[in-house]
C-alpha cells in the first residue's frame, strides 16, 4: 500500500520517480509532499542568470549597435535562451522539492508569456524566476500583481505601448488603447471566459491598465501617469477613479472574485487530479481560495490531502516536458553542454519547446492534445533513440520501481535487459502517464 | 478517376478502412482546411479599397493603391503579401468570402476557435469537430491532421491520423511488434499507435521522391510552405488522405500590424501555391479553405494594430473552386454600418461556406449537414455557386 502511495506521490505531485525514491518515501508519501511545501528549496541551477532589466538593457544596446553589424548579439541571445531553458530543466530534474517545480510549471503556464514574441524571448526565464517562483506558495493576488507588472507580460500582451486616448500623451500623439492584456487577464488569468464580464469591462480595464509600461532606459516596470487614461471607469459594476492605485485596486478585486476562485480551482484540480476533475474537489478548492484570500499554499495542501485527489488513477497523459524530466530523473543526468542541448531539444522535438506556448492560453492540460498518432510516434522514436544511447547500463530491476506496471507491461519487461528494458519502460502506458 | 486495385488495397492498409461505393465514386475530391489561429484581420488580407469609408475607418492600417495591393474588382484587393496568389485568381481558382463569421459573437480566441471547429453555435457545446463528423458522413475517407496534434476540427469518433516531418529515425519492425503487445487493451494508446504506424509507412513511401522530405524525416521542414508541399504530396497519392487540416498561426496583431501581417500572409500564399504544385493534377479536384476564428476591429487601435473583432474573410483556392470572385453581401465600413460600432458586420455565416463545400464538392447529404455536422443549422443555407460541380 505505501509503495503504491509513494509512487503516486512521486508521479502525480512530483516530476517522476528517481531510483530508490519510492523506498525512501514509502513510510510517509503524503509527508514527503507536504514537507516540500513547508520548506521549498531555491534551486542552485538558477543562480547567476540575469534579471529581466539587465537583459532588456543589453537588448536595447544590441539594437542600437545592429546598424553596424546586423548579426550582433544573436549568438549571445541564443546562448542565453539555451542557458535559461537548460537551467529550468535541470532544476526540475535535480530538485529535492519536485512538487514545487511542478507548481512553478503550472503557474508559469497559467500566466503564459511565450518566446513566440521575439522581444519577450530573452526574458521568459527571468519572468518565471521573478514573478512566478516566489509566489507559488504565496497569495494568488501577489502573483497576479507581479505577473501583470512584469515587463515580459507587459510586452507579450502589448500593454507597454497602450496609451489612454484622453491622457496627455494620448491627446498629443493621437494614440490610444490596446485591449490585449486587459482581455487576457480577465479571460485567462482571473475570471475565466464565462466569468461574467463583457466588452465594456475589457475596454474599461484596458483604460485602467494604461500607464503600466516598461522604462525604456532601465528595462524595468514603470508607471507613467502621462499615459494613464484619466477619469472614472466602470469595471464589473465597480467605479474606479483613476491613477496608478486604480490598477492595484482592480487586480485586487479580480483576485477576490468568485469566478476567479472557480476558474483557478478547476485548473488546479485538472492538473493534479484528472482531466475532468471531481466536482466536489473543485468546489472545496474554490471555497478555500475565497476563504483564505487566495492562499495558494492552503489550496495546494488541500489538493494533496484530499481523498478525491488520491483516488484518481494515474491516467493523465504526461506532457512532453513532464516526460523528458521524468525520464531524466529515472536514468540520471549527463553532464555538459551537449546533454543540456539534448534535454532542451527533446522538449522541442516532442512538441513542447520551453516557454513557447502557441498562445497566451498556454499548453493544454488534457490527454487528447498529446495523444495524436504523430505525437505518440514522436515519443516512441525519441524513447528509442534515448534507450539506444543510454540503455546499456540501465538496471532493468529499476523499471518495476518507477511505474505501477500492469500485466502487459510486466510481461513485456520480464526478461528484458538494458536497451530493451529501458525502451519498453519509457514506451509503457504507465510511464507515458502521470 | 477510379481507384486502382493497388490503391484500393493501399488505402485499406494505410488507413484501415474499406472504402464504400460512395467513397470510390468521388474518391478524387480533396478538401484542405487551413485554420488561421489568432484572428486574421480580413480587412487587411483582402482590403475593400473601393469602400468609401475604408481609408478613414482603418486609419494607419489602411493600404493605398501604391502599396502593391492587387485589385480583384471595383471594391476589393489582395494584400501585397498575397500577390503570389494572383495567378490563381486569374485562373479562377481563387475566391474570397468576405464579411463572414461563425455564430460566435464574443471575442475570445479560444471560444471562437471552439465554435469555428466544433460547428456548434456556442462554445464547448460539442467535443468533436465538424470535419470529423463529415468524415463519418462521407463513409470514412482517409483524413489527416498535418502537425503533431489533431485540432478539434478533426477530432471525434471517425478515425483520423496526424503527421508531421520528424527529425528522429523511425521504429524498427521488432519494436513495432513489441509495442503492439505493450498497448494491447489500452484503447487510447493502441489506436493512436496503429494510426501512427500506418501513417509513417504511407508517408515514407509517398514522400520517398520528395528531395526536401525524403522519408518524411527531414529536419526543419516545419515552416508552413514546406509542410504544405509535403502535405500536398501525401494527398496527391492515390491512396492518400482526402480531407486534411493544417494550422497557421501568427494573426493576433494587436500592435505593429503593418509589419507583422506580412509574414503570415506570405506563408499562407506560399503554402497554397506549394499545395497546388504538390497536388499536381489532383489540384483540379481540390478545395482549400482558410478560415479564422474571427476578424478584428475596423479602426486601428492605439498601438498600430487591431483588437479582437467579429466579421472576417475566408480565402478559398483550388481547381474545384468557382473562383475569380469575392462572395459577399458587403455591409460597408461607415461607423453606423459596423457591428457594435467597431467590427466588420458579418453578413454571412461561416457554416454556409463549409456546408456549400461539403455538399457541392464532397456530396454530403443535406440531412447530415443540417443535423449532425452542423446541428441546428437548417436555417443556414449553403452558399450557391462557390464550388464547380
Amino acid at each position: 500500500m505505501s509503495k503504491e502511495a509513494a509512487l503516486f506521490a512521486l508521479t502525480r505531485f512530483g516530476m517522476g520517480a528517481a531510483p530508490g525514491e519510492v523506498a525512501a518515501i514509502a513510510a510517509d508519501p503524503r509527508g514527503w509532499v507536504l514537507g516540500q511545501l513547508d520548506r521549498p528549496m531555491a534551486p542552485p541551477e538558477l543562480a547567476g542568470l540575469p534579471d529581466h532589466a539587465s537583459t532588456l538593457r543589453r537588448m536595447a544596446e544590441i539594437r542600437k549597435e545592429r546598424k553596424r553589424d546586423p548579426d550582433l548579439g544573436k549568438d549571445e541571445m541564443r546562448r542565453l535562451a539555451m542557458a535559461e531553458a537548460a537551467a529550468r530543466t535541470r532544476a526540475a530534474i535535480a530538485s529535492p522539492s519536485p512538487v514545487v517545480e511542478r507548481l512553478v510549471r503550472f503557474w508559469s503556464n497559467h500566466f503564459t508569456v511565450s518566446t513566440q514574441r521575439q522581444q519577450v524571448a530573452p526574458i521568459t526565464g527571468a519572468f518565471e524566476r521573478e514573478a512566478i517562483r516566489p509566489h507559488v506558495l504565496g497569495r494568488f493576488h501577489d502573483m497576479l500583481r507581479a505577473v501583470t507588472r512584469h515587463p515580459a507580460m507587459l510586452a507579450y500582451l502589448d500593454n507597454a505601448q497602450s496609451i489612454g486616448p484622453n491622457s496627455p500623451a494620448g491627446q498629443k500623439r493621437g494614440k490610444g488603447l490596446n485591449e490585449n492584456l486587459a482581455r487576457e487577464i480577465l479571460e485567462l488569468h482571473t475570471l475565466g471566459v464565462d466569468g461574467g464580464y463583457g466588452q465594456g469591462d475589457v475596454e474599461a480595464f484596458a483604460g485602467i491598465l494604461t500607464g503600466w509600461t516598461i522604462d525604456p532606459e532601465g528595462g524595468f516596470f514603470r508607471y507613467v501617469p502621462n499615459r494613464h487614461e484619466p477619469g472614472a471607469k466602470m469595471l464589473l459594476g465597480q467605479r474606479f477613479e483613476g491613477g496608478e492605485v486604480e490598477t492595484e485596486r482592480a487586480l485586487l478585486m479580480l483576485s477576490r472574485h468568485p469566478s476567479t476562485a472557480r476558474f483557478v480551482a478547476a485548473k488546479l484540480a485538472r492538473h493534479f487530479a484528472a482531466d475532468d476533475p471531481p466536482p466536489a474537489l473543485v468546489e472545496v478548492l474554490a471555497r478555500t481560495f475565497l476563504d483564505t484570500d487566495g492562499d495558494l499554499l492552503a489550496m495546494t495542501r488541500l489538493l494533496v490531502t484530499r481523498a478525491e485527489t488520491w483516488s484518481q488513477p494515474l491516467a493523465k497523459m504526461r506532457s512532453p516536458d513532464d516526460l523528458v524530466i521524468a525520464t531524466a530523473r529515472l536514468i540520471g543526468l549527463e553532464a555538459g553542454d551537449d546533454a543540456d542541448r539534448r534535454l532542451v531539444q527533446s522538449m522541442a522535438v516532442l512538441g513542447q519547446p520551453v516557454w513557447s506556448a502557441p498562445s497566451p492560453a498556454g499548453w493544454p492540460d488534457r490527454a487528447e492534445t498529446w495523444m495524436a498518432p504523430e505525437s505518440l510516434m514522436r515519443r516512441l522514436e525519441w524513447a528509442r533513440a534515448l534507450a539506444d544511447r543510454r540503455g546499456r547500463s540501465f538496471a532493468a530491476q529499476e523499471a518495476q520501481q518507477v511505474i505501477a506496471a500492469g500485466p502487459a507491461t510486466r510481461q513485456a519487461l520480464e526478461g528484458a535487459r538494458g536497451t530493451d528494458a529501458l525502451f519498453l519502460l519509457l514506451a509503457s502506458r504507465e510511464f507515458q502517464r502521470r | 478517376m477510379h481507384l486502382s486495385r493497388r490503391a484500393f488495397l493501399g488505402a485499406s492498409a494505410a488507413f484501415g478502412f474499406i472504402p464504400g461505393a460512395l467513397a470510390a465514386q468521388s474518391g478524387d475530391r480533396r478538401l484542405v482546411v487551413v485554420v488561421l489561429r489568432g484572428g486574421m484581420d480580413g480587412l487587411h488580407a483582402v482590403p475593400p479599397l473601393g469602400d468609401p469609408a475604408y481609408a478613414s475607418a482603418r486609419g494607419g492600417l489602411a493600404l493605398d493603391s501604391g502599396s502593391g495591393a492587387v485589385r480583384l474588382d471595383s471594391t476589393f484587393a489582395l494584400h501585397p503579401a498575397l500577390a503570389p496568389l494572383q495567378p490563381l485568381w486569374q485562373a479562377r481558382e481563387l475566391a474570397v468570402v468576405h464579411a463572414v463569421a461563425s455564430p460566435y459573437r464574443e471575442r475570445s480566441h479560444f471560444d471562437g476557435q471552439d465554435v469555428l471547429e466544433s460547428g456548434a453555435i456556442r462554445p464547448h457545446a460539442l467535443n468533436d469537430g465538424w470535419l470529423n463528423r463529415a468524415v463519418a458522413a462521407r463513409g470514412n475517407p482517409p483524413a489527416l491532421a498535418v502537425g503533431q496534434t489533431v485540432p478539434l476540427l478533426l477530432r471525434g469518433a471517425a478515425k483520423v491520423s496526424s503527421w508531421a516531418p520528424s527529425p528522429l529515425p523511425g521504429l524498427p519492425q521488432s519494436r513495432i511488434a513489441a509495442l503492439r503487445a505493450l498497448y494491447d487493451g489500452d484503447p487510447l494508446l493502441a489506436t493512436a499507435f496503429e494510426e501512427g504506424v500506418q501513417m509513417e509507412a504511407f508517408a515514407d513511401s509517398a514522400l520517398a521522391m520528395e528531395p526536401e522530405m525524403a522519408g518524411g524525416k527531414r529536419k526543419g521542414a516545419s515552416a508552413f510552405p514546406a509542410l504544405a508541399a509535403a502535405a500536398g504530396s501525401l494527398m496527391a497519392a492515390a491512396d492518400g488522405p482526402r480531407l486534411m487540416v493544417m494550422d497557421l498561426g501568427g494573426w493576433d496583431t494587436h500592435s505593429g500590424q503593418l509589419g507583422r501581417m506580412n509574414q503570415p500572409l506570405g506563408q499562407l500564399a506560399e503554402g497554397i501555391n506549394a499545395l497546388a504544385r504538390a497536388l499536381g493534377p489532383a489540384w483540379k479536384t481540390t478545395v482549400v479553405v482558410a478560415a479564422s476564428e474571427f476578424g478584428r476591429t475596423v479602426a486601428e487601435n492605439g498601438t498600430g494594430g487591431s483588437d479582437h473583432g467579429t466579421g472576417g474573410a475566408m480565402i478559398l483556392a483550388g481547381g474545384a473552386v468557382a473562383g475569380g470572385k469575392v462572395f459577399t453581401d458587403w455591409p460597408g465600413l461607415a461607423k453606423a454600418q459596423l457591428h457594435q460600432g467597431r467590427d466588420l458586420r458579418p453578413t454571412l455565416d461561416a457554416r454556409a461556406v463549409f456546408k456549400a463545400i461539403l455538399r457541392d464538392h464532397l456530396g454530403v447529404a443535406a440531412r447530415a449537414l443540417d443535423g449532425t455536422i452542423f446541428p441546428d443549422s437548417a436555417g443556414v443555407r449553403p452558399v450557391e455557386g462557390l464550388v464547380r460541380t
